[in-house]
């Protein structure tokens, strides 16, 4: 498998994907 | 008064240092990283990795401390509180600590290897291409963790819009 990190928008996609996911954790731990 | 100072003109002063870090950080993966491959074809290399990328990386690495240093002022005695995940910090907790590990990554993978390329410290051209290959990998890391962690750094200042 490619790793994302070798492209430029790979690696801006999985930040938008870690943002959704520890967004998400927040919300939970908050229980908003 | 000492409120105004080392909360609002520290914050003022973490966001600017903040934007010269990240600025940085979005130009040498957006912008040198291909220029060097571009260069390297037509033998003008140098000129970056002699003229521009060593200004580039001084303000880099200093503006990261900065920027680290002026968080923890700003955060002052919620230091604990935001690195600890406390309820009323959680926000800004998981932005420092995303921070943290972006400023770690400067100055413990991407400076010291950055090294080796530029020819600051000797080293052969297997431990060059080595290092070249961990110090793209740490500088796209923090590019990748600079999403969330400013995401979650607006988040921290404004957390009931957030959640």
């Amino acid at each position: 498998m490619k790793n994302p990190l070798d492209s430029l928008w790979g690696t801006v996609i999985s930040g938008l994907v870690l943002t959704a996911i520890l967004y998400y954790v927040v919300k939970l731990a908050l229980g908003a | 008064m000492e409120e105004f100072i080392v909360v609002g003109i520290g914050r003022w002063l973490h966001i600017m240092s903040g934007v010269m870090w990240i600025g940085l950080l979005y130009y040498f993966n957006f912008v040198q990283a291909d220029a060097m491959k571009a260069a390297g074809a037509d033998g003008t290399a140098a000129g970056i990795s002699k003229h521009v990328a060593p200004r580039a990386l001084f303000y880099f690495r200093w503006a990261a401390l900065a920027t680290w240093l002026l968080g923890a002022m700003v955060l002052g005695p919620n230091f604990l509180n935001a690195f600890l995940f406390h309820k009323s910090h959680i926000a800004i907790g998981v932005g420092a600590w995303l921070g943290t590990i972006m400023f770690i990554n400067v100055w413990g993978l991407i400076w010291p290897n950055q090294k080796k390329i530029l020819g600051i410290v000797a080293a052969s051209d297997e431990e060059k291409a080595k290092a070249r290959r961990i110090a793209f990998l740490a500088s796209r890391t923090n590019t990748m963790l600079s999403v969330p962690m400013l995401f979650f750094m607006s988040a921290g200042a404004h957390s009931g819009l957030y959640f």
